[in-house]
C-alpha cells in the first residue's frame, strides 16, 4: 500500500462521517460526491490507466440505472438488482470493449461516444420495457422516512465507492495495471513482448462501466424516477474527464479529489446561476483547460500524446 | 540439424503491393541467419508475417513444429519468438528495469511482477545496463536504448531471435560491442535470424545467409557463396559496387 | 412507387445531410479537432434566419449571404484566440474544450430564444412539386439544390485557390506543408472559420425545413459524426456520399422497422463502420 492509495482511503473514510454534521442536504451532497469519485475513478481506469479517451461513461450509468429500475418493478431485492447491473455492465463493456477498443484516438472518442446515443435510443424505443421516454418509475425502497432514506442511499453510494477504489488501488499494483500502463506507453511493445492486449483492455472497459453501472442503479432507486434524457446525459461521460484533469490523470487520489472540487464548483454554479448553469460550467471548462495547467501537470510525457491512428 | 522454423510459400500482399512473394525458407536449431536485401526487399515484413503483425496472405508459417500462420502477436512471442525493433519500441515512461521485466511478466506464465523484476536484473547486467536500471527509457541514448530491445528479447526466453537492424546508427565501437553480444547469444543456443545491413558484421556473424529481393528469395547459402551469387551481386551488392567503383574512378 | 419515394427522399435529405456534416468533417481532418460545437453553429445559423425573415424580412437566401461572412469571422477568431491553445493537445483536451464551447453557446441560445421550437414560414408559401408521382416541397428542393452549391463551392474552393491547396497540403501533411512555408496557425484558422460558416448557412437552410431549437443542436452533430465515419474523413466527395448513405439507410429503415429506429440504426451503423471500415466509404487521404 503506497502512501497515495492510503491518503485516499482516509479521504473516503472521512467522507462516510458527513451524516453526524449534516441533515437531507449534506446527505444529497455526499451521496452525489461519491457518485462523481465512483465516476471519476471507473473512468480513470480505462482513460487514465489505459489511456484510451473514453466518453462512454453515461451509456453505462444509464444502462445501470435501467437494468436495476427495472429489476425493482419486478420485486427484486435491491442489492441484487445491483449487483446484478454490476454484473451486466461488465459483461457488457468486456464484450464491446473488445471490439471498440481496436480504435484509437478521436476514432474511440466518437465511437464511445455514440455508445450513449445507441443506448439511449434503445432505451427511448423499448417503451415496453422502460417507459420510453416518458421515464420509469421505481417503487419506493423502504418508506421509513426522508432521513432515513437518504441516510440509506448515502451509505449505499459510500460503500460502493470504497468497493470502488480498493478494486482500483488492486488494479493499479497488479498485473493488469503494469499491463495497462505499457499499453498506454507503447502499445506495438506491449502485444511483442507477449501482453494479450485485447483481454486487457477489455477487463479494463468492463472495469470501468461495472462500478458506473452500479452507482446507476443505486442512483435510480434513491431518485425514484429515472428517463433517457437525465441518465444517458452526454455530461455524465464529461464530468469525469473534466474532474480527471482538473485532479491529475492516472493517480486515483487524484482523480477523487478532483471529483469533490467539481462537485463543489458545480453546487456554487448551481445555486448561483441557475438559469445559465451549464453556460458557467462551459465557462468553467474552459478556464480550466486553457489556464489552469496545474491540473495537468501530471499528464506525464507520452500519456494520452499519442496521434490518432485508425489501423 | 532439426528444424525450428519453416516457411512454406508465404506471400503477403498490401493492397496491390506485393511485398513478400511464395518465400520458402526453413531455419535451423542453433544457427545464426542473415536476412539481407536492398531497401524495400520485405525483410521487416517477413518478421512482420512471422511474428503475427501482418499475417501471412497466403502460405504456411510453422514454428517448433506447430503451424503459426494465423497466430496473434502476443502468443507468438509466448510461443518463444522475440524481436527487436529497427525503430525501438520502448515503454518511454518506465525505467530499463520495468521495460524489461514487463517483457518477462507477459511472456512467461506464472510469472509475479517481483519475480519479473528480479530476472530483469540479470538481463540488463547481461548487456550492459545494469548501471541504467532505475533511468527512464526515454533518458537512454540509442545505443542504450537497442541495447534495452535486446534485454527485453531475452527476458522472453526466446527460442528464435529476430534482430531487425540492431546495429543501424551505432557507431563502430558500438558495434563491436553489439557483435560480440550476438556472438555470446548464439554460443548460449538461442537461434538468431538478423537483419543487416553492414555486411562486415553479417560475415563476421552469421553462418548462412538469405536474400530477399521484390518480396522474393533470390539466394541461399553459406555466406561466402552467396555474396558471389551473380543475382545476389546484380540485385544488391551490385548497385553498391558499380557506386563505389564510379566514385572512386 | 414507393421505393421511388424513399430514394428522391433520400437523395434530398442526403445533400442536406452533407452540407450539415461538410464543415464537421474540414475541421476534424485539418485540425485533427472533434468539433462538439458544429451542432450549435447550425441551430445559431437557423436562428439568424429566422431572425432576418421575421425581424428584417430578408429572405433566408439572402441570410446565406450574410451568415457566411460572420460565421466565418467567429469562427476565425474562436479558433485563433482559443482553441489554438490547445491543437496539439490530446484528443481529450480538445474535444472537452469544444464542448464547453457547446455548452456556452447552447446556454446562451437557451437563454434568449428559450427552448421551444420555432418554425419559419415562408409566405407566401412554395407550394410543391410532384417528381416522378412523388411530392416534393419546393423549399426542401431549394435547400436542397443550395447545399449542393455550397458543397461545390467549398469543393472549388479548396481545389483551385491557393488557401484551398494550403489547407489540403496541411490535412495531408502538416510538418511538410510548414516545411514548403504555409503559415499553419491562419490555416487552421481559416479552415475552423470555413467550418463555422458552412455550419451557419447549413443552418439557414435547415430553418427552411425543420423546425429550430437549441435542443435540436445534438441531432446535427449527430448526424455530421455518421455522415463523417460512413463516408470517410475529410473530402467534398466523402461527405456527400456519406449523407446519401445515411438518408438512404434512415428512410428504408423507417420503412421497414418503423422511424423511431432510423437514428438508433444510424449509429449502429456508425459503429459498425469504425471498426470495420474506419476509412469509410470512400477513404482516401486527401480533402480534395
Amino acid at each position: 500500500m503506497t502512501r497515495v492509495n492510503l491518503a485516499l482511503l482516509i479521504l473516503i473514510a472521512c467522507v462516510a462521517s458527513l451524516p453526524l454534521f449534516g441533515g437531507a442536504y449534506a446527505l444529497r451532497i455526499g451521496t452525489i460526491a461519491c457518485m462523481y469519485a465512483i465516476f471519476a475513478l471507473s473512468w480513470n481506469v480505462v482513460g487514465g490507466f489505459a489511456g484510451y479517451p473514453s466518453f462512454a461513461t453515461a451509456a453505462f450509468f444509464g444502462f445501470g440505472a435501467y437494468a436495476t429500475g427495472i429489476l425493482l418493478n419486478k420485486s427484486v431485492p435491491l442489492s441484487v438488482a445491483v449487483i446484478g447491473s454490476l454484473v451486466m455492465c461488465f459483461l457488457l463493456a468486456a464484450a464491446l470493449g473488445a471490439v471498440l477498443l481496436r480504435l484509437r484516438g478521436h476514432y474511440f472518442a466518437i465511437a464511445s461516444l455514440s455508445l450513449v446515443e445507441v443506448f439511449r435510443e434503445l432505451v427511448n424505443n423499448a417503451t415496453d420495457l422502460t417507459g420510453g421516454g416518458m421515464g420509469l418509475n421505481i417503487p419506493l425502497a423502504s418508506g421509513s422516512g426522508i432521513l432515513a432514506d437518504a441516510t440509506f442511499f448515502f451509505y449505499a453510494m459510500w460503500g460502493l465507492l470504497l468497493i470502488t477504489a480498493v478494486v482500483v488501488i488492486i488494479v493499479s499494483a497488479s498485473k493488469l495495471g503494469f499491463g495497462l500502463n505499457c499499453i498506454r506507453q507503447n502499445e506495438t511493445a506491449s502485444d511483442m513482448v507477449g501482453l494479450n492486449s485485447t483481454l486487457y483492455k477489455s477487463v479494463a472497459f468492463g472495469l470501468s462501466a461495472c462500478f458506473v453501472g452500479a452507482a446507476g442503479g443505486i442512483y435510480a432507486a434513491w431518485v425514484h424516477y429515472i428517463d433517457p434524457s437525465d441518465v444517458f446525459d452526454i455530461l455524465y461521460s464529461v464530468k469525469p474527464i473534466v474532474m480527471a484533469l482538473m485532479g491529475g490523470l492516472g493517480s486515483p487520489l487524484g482523480v477523487v479529489c478532483g471529483a469533490f472540487v467539481y462537485l463543489g464548483l458545480e453546487e456554487v454554479v448551481w445555486r448561483n446561476y441557475i438559469q445559465i448553469h451549464s453556460g458557467v460550467l462551459g465557462v468553467l471548462i474552459i478556464m480550466l483547460l486553457l489556464f489552469l495547467p496545474h491540473g495537468l501537470i501530471s499528464l506525464r510525457s507520452g500519456m494520452f500524446w499519442r496521434k490518432a491512428k485508425h489501423v | 540439424m532439426s528444424e525450428i522454423l519453416h516457411l512454406s510459400n508465404v506471400s503477403r500482399h498490401f493492397s496491390g503491393l506485393q511485398a513478400l512473394r511464395d518465400v520458402t525458407i526453413s531455419v535451423n536449431k542453433g544457427e545464426v541467419l542473415g536476412l539481407i536485401g536492398p531497401n524495400g526487399a520485405g525483410k521487416t515484413t517477413l518478421v512482420n508475417t512471422i511474428c503475427g503483425v501482418t499475417p501471412a496472405s497466403s502460405g504456411v508459417v510453422t514454428f517448433d513444429g506447430k503451424d503459426i500462420t494465423r497466430v496473434k502477436t502476443y502468443q507468438a512471442a509466448r510461443l518463444g519468438l522475440s524481436r527487436t525493433f529497427q525503430i525501438v519500441q520502448p515503454f518511454a515512461e518506465f525505467t530499463a528495469l520495468d521495460n524489461v521485466a514487463a517483457a518477462a511478466l507477459f511472456s512467461q506464465p506464472g510469472e509475479s511482477l517481483k519475480s519479473a523484476r528480479e530476472e530483469a536484473r540479470a538481463h540488463l547486467a547481461f548487456v550492459g545496463l545494469a548501471a541504467q536500471a532505475n533511468q527512464s527509457a526515454a533518458t537512454l541514448t540509442l545505443a542504450m536504448r537497442k541495447r534495452l530491445e535486446l534485454a527485453k528479447a531475452l527476458a522472453m526466453k526466446p527460442k528464435l531471435l529476430f534482430l531487425d537492424e540492431v546495429n543501424a546508427g551505432l557507431n563502430s565501437a558500438e558495434v563491436e560491442r553489439a557483435t560480440k553480444l550476438i556472438h555470446q547469444l548464439a554460443a548460449g543456443g538461442i537461434t538468431i535470424v538478423m537483419i543487416e545491413h553492414l555486411m562486415k558484421v553479417v560475415l563476421n556473424v552469421c553462418t548462412r545467409i538469405v536474400v530477399l529481393h521484390n518480396g522474393q528469395l533470390i539466394a541461399d547459402g553459406q555466406p561466402r557463396d552467396v555474396i558471389k551469387n551473380p543475382a545476389v551481386v546484380d540485385a544488391y551488392l551490385g548497385q553498391q559496387y558499380a557506386h563505389r567503383n564510379a566514385a572512386s574512378g | 412507387m414507393l421505393a421511388v419515394q424513399v430514394l428522391i427522399n433520400a437523395l434530398v435529405l442526403g445533400c442536406l445531410y452533407a452540407c450539415i456534416a461538410i464543415g464537421f468533417s474540414l475541421v476534424w481532418g485539418v485540425l485533427n479537432v472533434i468539433n462538439l460545437i458544429h451542432g450549435s453553429f447550425i441551430v445559431l445559423g437557423a436562428y439568424l434566419a429566422w431572425g432576418a425573415y421575421q425581424w428584417l424580412a430578408i429572405s433566408p437566401w439572402y441570410a446565406l449571404v450574410i451568415a457566411a461572412p460572420l460565421f466565418f469571422v467567429f469562427g476565425y477568431l474562436l479558433q485563433r484566440l482559443l482553441l489554438n491553445r490547445v491543437i496539439t493537445a490530446p484528443v481529450l483536451v480538445t474535444l472537452t474544450l469544444t464542448f464547453g464551447l457547446d455548452l456556452i453557446l447552447n446556454n446562451a441560445m437557451i437563454y434568449y430564444f428559450k427552448a421551444d421550437y420555432r418554425k419559419l414560414t415562408l409566405s407566401p408559401p412554395t407550394g410543391s412539386i410532384s417528381l416522378f408521382d412523388v411530392v416534393v416541397p419546393v423549399d426542401r428542393l431549394i435547400a436542397t439544390a443550395s447545399a449542393l452549391v455550397l458543397t461545390g463551392l467549398l469543393y472549388l474552393l479548396l481545389r483551385r485557390s491557393k488557401v484551398g491547396r494550403a489547407i489540403v497540403a496541411v490535412r495531408l501533411d502538416r510538418d511538410a506543408a510548414v516545411l514548403m512555408g504555409v503559415d499553419v496557425k491562419s490555416i487552421y484558422a481559416i479552415a475552423f472559420g470555413l467550418g463555422a460558416a458552412l455550419a451557419g448557412c447549413a443552418g439557414v437552410l435547415m430553418a427552411l425545413i425543420f423546425p429550430i431549437s437549441p435542443l435540436t443542436s445534438s441531432a446535427y452533430l449527430g448526424k455530421a459524426f455518421v455522415v463523417c465515419v460512413l463516408g470517410g474523413l475529410g473530402s467534398v466527395s466523402g461527405a456527400l456520399a456519406g449523407g446519401l448513405l445515411l438518408a438512404l439507410v434512415e428512410g428504408v429503415g423507417s420503412t421497414l422497422i418503423g422511424p423511431a429506429h432510423a437514428t438508433t440504426l444510424s449509429f449502429v451503423l456508425l459503429i459498425i463502420f469504425l471498426v470495420v471500415r474506419p476509412q469509410g466509404l470512400l477513404g482516401r487521404k486527401g480533402f480534395e
